[in-house]
């Protein structure tokens, strides 16, 4: 199988969906390389560089380049998927929700339950989110929490080049409101991705390590984390689960909950803050659902409740580190060091 | 183009239909039998419909809060909408919507919208996918003055006109955003707004069925024929209050009266058919008869029909999950 990076993956994805459905278009800043310039066209490939060579291989119809006016093409997009077309919209950087959210949140997740299950929006929203490149407060931050809890919109996290293009595929062939999370530090990742399409089904968790002393659950790029850990961990006699959701919503409550009780030590990695998160939403069903079957309190590894900081010095300390991760398996199993 | 008599049937039938509803459902909320939020179109007739005229079920139009009239104008169902209103299982919307968010997209209704200045850039959206499919619809976004503030009219008008897309942006003025007048409000002029995104922008006089149709009628045809955006800057009146149970303790004591004697779209339309020896009176009789017993019919139903039950209340959130 070929290796191909996270960004290749995703644009592998656009493409042969766009080439399978005429109605997919796309949408976003600059994703055409930088439309009605003199210069060189579709070169750059955008600022994800994830578009790169759509616009060349789809025209302008199919391909638009949108002024920064993110409520205006949101919702474009929203209307769009409302009326018949497919549209994929690229949202720069998710800290960018707050000048669209009334589109994704009011509009677009609404419409087929107060339009009395008349309405499909097939739309994807396809955005940037997480720490670590130095990129400061509002470029940086974890918001897939606020998204999942609104009923209507689905959430995929993928957590590597195979699931970035098997979860595009689903997000784009959805009926739903799709919002799908690249983490920024990942695009270069390399993994095995297979030429030929394939749609990873939502809800349907995938457990990457199995152990039987702790369960680690985590999202996105904490799940490569959490790997790393488990592998480490394994040498001292430490063996872990750990479970990748793929999706906060619909979210896989029955691998959830069925992991955590056969090791009965749990651990949820969520680079997002503390307060009303993954982590506090997993514990809590943990806590509700499998409480008899834990033998020791969950541990939650997560960024601290303070805004992203730009200092490398300060970031690296608020980004979840395997370290941590490392000590809080360490905690719930009682083995230290 | 000239409007047929049955045009002029239809489109009179249409502003009837409106104002009966809207005077029933003020009646039915004043006596408690409507929960919630209502919105009433009544005065404002001649300018959703004089618009929707020129609309068929291929062109898409969004609502704002003060939606019923806007649905009625196109073609949605009154009986399913009075049964929307009154939140029961065979409305609309299933009862999940309510007065402001009924919608059908089978008739091209987007809906009415709870917030103000949602509806523009989901037009945007709706006239790109005419326009990528090529089937030659249109799309119509109305908003009030209050919301031809919010940032979303904006960047609709600037998006609309880069992209060239076949939208068409009504604003509704009917003098107060909720009850700040839009003399306070609205800085500059609307036709102003329009014309600084190059998209041609004419003021009309909203209770003028003849006077809006005409203007639509060019941005319509505009639309369709790949000449991008227009703006039409519809001045209307009015009727009750922003909100049902709203006081107007800041309009004039006498307004609405004077509204009602001197400029009410319904009386201006029959003047104007009836002296140009278009429709006899005879005939607008009968249309006044059948809308107001269709209506009373359509209250009656609402009241007894069923209420939606628990089965109800988790359906419809995805299409599949």
């Amino acid at each position: 199988m070929a290796k191909k990076s996270y960004r290749q993956a995703i644009s592998e994805a656009l493409t042969q969906e766009m080439e399978r459905d005429p109605t997919i278009v796309i949408m976003g800043e600059d994703i055409a390389g930088g439309a009605g310039g003199d210069g060189e066209h579709d070169a750059w490939g955008g600022p994800l560089g994830v578009t790169k060579g759509l616009y060349t291989k789809f025209g302008p119809d199919r391909v638009l380049d949108t002024p920064i006016t993110e409520s205006g093409f949101i919702g474009a997009a929203v209307g769009a998927a409302a009326s018949g077309l497919r549209p994929v919209a690229e949202l720069m950087f998710v800290d960018f929700m707050g000048v669209c959210f009334d589109q994704i949140f009011n509009q677009a997740a609404k419409f087929k339950y107060m339009f009395g299950g008349k309405a499909k929006t097939p739309v994807v929203i396809r955005t940037m989110y997480g720490a670590g490149f130095r990129a400061a407060s509002q470029h940086s931050q974890c918001l897939y929490n606020m998204f999942t809890h609104i009923p209507g919109l689905k959430v995929a996290l993928p957590s590597n080049p195979y699931e970035a293009k098997g979860l595009l595929i689903q997000a784009i062939r959805d009926d739903d409101p799709v919002i799908f999370f690249e983490h920024k530090a990942m695009y270069d990742m390399e993994g095995e991705v297979p030429d030929e399409t394939y749609a990873i089904p939502f809800g349907q968790a995938n457990v990457t390590r199995e152990g039987d002393d702790a369960t680690i659950i985590a999202f996105g790029r904490m799940v490569n984390f959490a790997n790393t850990v488990a592998d480490k961990l394994s040498k001292d006699g430490i063996s872990c689960t750990v479970v990748d959701p793929r999706t906060t919503s619909p979210l896989d409550t029955e691998t959830i909950l069925e992991t955590a009780a056969e090791t009965g030590r749990v651990v949820v990695v969520d680079e997002a803050h503390p307060r009303c998160n993954m982590a506090t939403d997993i514990s809590a069903l943990i806590c509700q659902e499998a409480f008899d079957k834990l033998k020791a309190p969950i541990k939650m590894v997560t960024a601290p409740h303070a805004p992203v900081p730009f200092s490398a010095a300060l970031e690296d300390l608020y980004i979840p580190s395997m370290d941590k991760i490392e000590a809080a398996v360490r905690s719930v199993t009682g083995k230290s060091h | 183009m000239q409007l047929s008599r049955e045009d002029l049937l239809k489109a009179y039938r249409r502003m009837v239909m409106i104002r009966e509803f809207e005077e029933a459902v003020h009646e039915e909320f004043s006596a408690g039998s409507i929960p919630g939020f209502v919105h009433l179109y009544a005065g404002e007739e001649a300018s959703g419909v004089g618009v929707c005229m020129h609309l068929n079920d291929n062109d898409y139009i969004a609502s704002t809060h003060r939606g019923h009239g806007h649905c009625l104008a196109k073609d949605c169902d009154e009986h399913a909408m009075m049964l929307e209103i009154f939140g029961k299982k065979d409305g609309l919307c299933g009862g999940k919507g309510g007065s402001m968010h009924i919608a059908d997209l089978s008739k091209g209704m987007m809906g009415a919208n709870g917030i103000v200045g949602g509806g523009p850039p989901l037009i945007c959206g709706a006239a790109l996918t005419a326009k990528t499919l090529k089937n030659g619809g249109v799309a119509v976004a109305f908003v009030g003055d209050g919301a031809s503030n919010q940032g979303t009219v904006f960047e609709s008008y600037n998006l609309a006109k880069v992209w060239n897309l076949p939208a068409i942006f009504v604003v509704e003025d009917n003098g107060y955003a909720e009850a700040t007048s839009s003399k306070y409000s609205v800085a500059g002029s609307q036709v102003n707004r329009g014309k600084a995104f190059d998209i041609p922008a004419v003021e009309v006089d909203g209770s003028d069925f003849f006077a809006v149709w005409e203007a639509a009628r060019e941005a319509v045809e505009r639309a369709r024929n790949g000449g991008g955006p227009s703006l039409i800057h519809s001045r209307v009146l009015r009727y009750y209050g922003h909100f049902e149970g709203d006081a107007m303790t800041y309009r004039p004591a006498d307004e609405v009266a004077n509204y009602r004697a001197n400029k009410d779209p319904l009386m201006l339309f029959r003047r104007r058919v009836t002296e140009a020896g278009l429709l006899e009176g005879s005939a607008l009789d009968e249309i006044d008869r059948s809308v107001k017993d269709r209506i009373a019919q359509c209250v009656v139903q609402a009241k007894s029909a069923p209420e939606p039950t628990e089965a109800d209340l988790l359906t419809d959130v995805y299409i599949s999950y």
